[in-house]
């Protein structure tokens, strides 16, 4: 059973309805991720789950347990705000031991669990230190520790890393998924920026409009996105509207205008029956080529051709309107030249 | 580039003996000998000074300011910080409405608000004097206290009260123990700007006072009414000092009145 449950859970603030029956789950262990573009309502949920807020209808459960009344302050969840919240009126070290002090744990015992959780966060030698001295980076890890250290139920993120450098940012998230691991602790990740997510993930959901798109592994997500909006979000940029679709076992075969197309089953992550192709700007190859009238091939002209420094992007026009492809290569194509546009049968997947 | 500019130069001059010629005058006439006012003195004495602490009321109704503007401050503190918090913390009908009512009576002119204050604590219900000129005065301080107030909880994160929630402090907890140290500052400029604005009151104060019961500025006032001797000179040079004490330590609290005007 899962450890966290939303089960059917509405939010509105005022007369907005930002989350209509919403349902999550997430195991113990794992960390999970919500993605998707800004106000789709990733924050309203893990303010939600803190408790910050409270939910019209629908019930939150936890290790079994109905938290959905449960107060903030007695949930023992850790929360990692985006812009930090360290308490600027106390030290490093009185920071991380807020939440020991609040649970009335013996001085020594506070001491030696701040010492630890600073190294964990390498944050050794800065106790005496105050968030006003500290780096954003720095402030961070203090941040990260301060929710540990009460060793929570569950670990909250949203958008750590939004405010740090890019360089920082990618570092962070290895830290983050690092210590997560190591204390096996149960993580909820809000984030808008795609690789972040996937990189540090188990599982990553997909939001638009207060609804979940999509909720797999971030390899399945990234291979067979279950609807438009979720290949649109991860960059697939090419579209097809199919007239006919009919299935042989694996094997799909897709007809548009005459022209003959077969693409790969998604692993049941879409309805049988969708006709929306979808394929990556990367994956779609440009064949100078233009004798054949092969299948998964399409006759088009290149429009606007743009050089983006490891490859070149073609805006090709074609009876099916207009696709994009991204594509290595020496010397490239003159605008106006006649192209065959190539769909690889296991790059061209199906979308709802 | 700087270029003198030698018309702003003199025209700041202008300002400055304009705004504190008068200052400098009644300080060196209230080291007169004599028994009149004159600029310039005769002479250098500190007689003066000397009668301040010598001629019944002064010293009394020193007293009375200072207690009536520490305990309204006090009540004004006790009012205004939980409405300063509310106001700057959350949103609800009426909010706007309420914000007006607590600005009100910097709004209000001081001569109305004491004439009604008067009418209906005094006359109506009787209340003692002492009473009425502290819950005027409470009133009085009342804007000052909410306005700074909730200018320094606004720049202070709410996050920051969150996550002491989400620690497990309970929201009192949390109020005293993360809130109240982050807006010292705040706090202590409020009681000061409007201690400055109890102790000088005289439009409030002149309603709610009588027999026995009066204020430094009232008892100034009225010997100004009855003598012409350079007391009143003296008293003024030493409330002038207590005054730029204050103004020093709000400045150094928080550099200066700008914290105030600037919002
Ligand atoms: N306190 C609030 N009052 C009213 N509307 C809000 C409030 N907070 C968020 N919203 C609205 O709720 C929607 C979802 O917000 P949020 O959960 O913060 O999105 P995200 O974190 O995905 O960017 C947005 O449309 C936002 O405008
Ligand atoms: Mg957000």
């Amino acid at each position: 059973m899962a450890l966290l449950t939303l089960d059917q859970v509405s939010v509105a603030y005022d007369n907005q309805t930002i989350l209509k029956d919403f349902s999550l789950e997430l195991e113990k262990g794992k960390l999970l991720s919500l993605l998707g573009p800004s106000g789709c309502g990733k924050t309203t949920t893990l303010r939600l789950i803190a408790g910050f807020l409270e939910a019209k209808q629908g019930k939150f459960l936890f290790g079994g347990k109905d938290y959905t009344r449960v107060p903030v302050n007695k949930r023992n969840f850790g929360f990692v705000f985006q812009s930090y919240a360290l308490f600027p009126h106390l030290s490093v070290y009185d920071n991380v031991a807020f939440g020991l002090r609040m649970r009335k744990v013996k001085d020594r015992d506070v001491s030696e669990r701040v010492m630890r959780m600073l190294e964990v966060v390498n944050l050794n030698g800065f106790e005496k230190r105050f968030p006003q001295e500290l780096s954003g980076g720095q402030r961070q890890r203090v941040a990260i520790a301060r929710a540990l250290v009460i060793e929570p139920d569950l670990l909250l993120f949203d958008e750590p890393l939004s405010n740090l450098d890019a360089n920082l940012r990618v570092n962070m998230r290895v830290e983050i998924r690092r210590i997560q691991q190591e204390l096996g602790i149960t993580t909820l990740y809000v984030s808008h920026d795609q690789e972040e997510c996937f990189s540090i993930s188990d599982q990553v959901a997909i939001m638009n409009k207060g609804i979940v798109e999509q909720l797999d592994r971030p390899e399945t997500i990234f291979k067979y996105p279950a609807t438009e909006f979720v290949a649109r979000f991860i960059g697939f940029h090419n579209f097809i509207e199919f007239d006919e679709r009919s299935d042989a076992g694996d094997a799909i075969s897709l007809k548009v205008g005459g022209r003959l197309f077969t693409a790969t089953a998604n692993p049941g992550t879409v309805r049988p029956g969708a006709r929306k192709g979808a394929i990556r700007p990367d994956d779609l190859i440009v064949s100078g080529d233009t004798g054949q009238e092969a299948a998964n091939a399409l006759p088009g002209m290149i429009k606007v051709s743009t050089y983006l420094g490891r490859s070149y992007q073609y805006v090709v026009e074609t009876e099916l309107g207009d696709f994009t492809a991204n594509q290595e290569m020496e010397t490239p194509y003159f605008s106006g030249q006649r192209v065959n546009l190539i769909f690889p049968q296991d790059k061209l997947v199906l979308v709802e | 580039m700087r270029e003198k500019h030698f018309g702003l130069g003199l025209f700041s001059l202008l300002v400055f003996i304009f705004l504190l010629g008068p200052l400098l005058i009644i300080s060196v006439t209230s080291f007169e000998p004599g028994t009149v006012l004159k600029f310039p003195p005769e002479g250098f004495s500190l007689r003066w000074y000397e009668n301040i602490f010598k001629t019944g009321g002064f010293i009394r109704t020193f007293q009375i300011s200072i207690i009536v503007s520490l305990l309204g401050n006090l009540l004004a503190l006790i009012l205004g910080i939980p409405a300063a918090y509310a106001l700057s913390r959350y949103d609800f009908k009426g909010k706007s409405l309420l914000n007006a009512i607590f600005l009100s009576p910097v709004l209000i002119p001081g001569i109305v608000l004491g004439f009604t204050l008067m009418k209906y604590l005094i006359v109506v219900y009787q209340l003692p004097m002492y009473l009425g000129l502290l819950i005027g005065h409470t009133i009085i301080m009342l804007p000052f206290i909410i306005r700074v107030i909730a200018s320094s909880l606004s720049s202070f994160d709410f996050a920051v009260e969150e996550a002491a929630l989400s620690l497990g402090a309970g929201r009192v907890r949390t109020f005293f123990q993360v809130v109240l140290p982050n807006i010292r500052s705040g706090i202590l400029a409020a009681v000061l700007i409007a201690f400055l604005e109890s102790f000088n009151n005289v439009d409030i104060s002149v309603f709610m006072t009588g027999p026995g019961v009066s204020t430094l500025p009232i008892q100034m006032l009225t010997y100004v009414e009855n003598y012409f001797d350079p007391t009143i000179a003296a008293i003024s040079v030493l409330l002038m000092v207590l005054t730029g004490l204050l103004m020093f330590f709000i400045e150094r609290i928080m550099g200066g009145l700008t914290y105030f005007t600037k919002r």
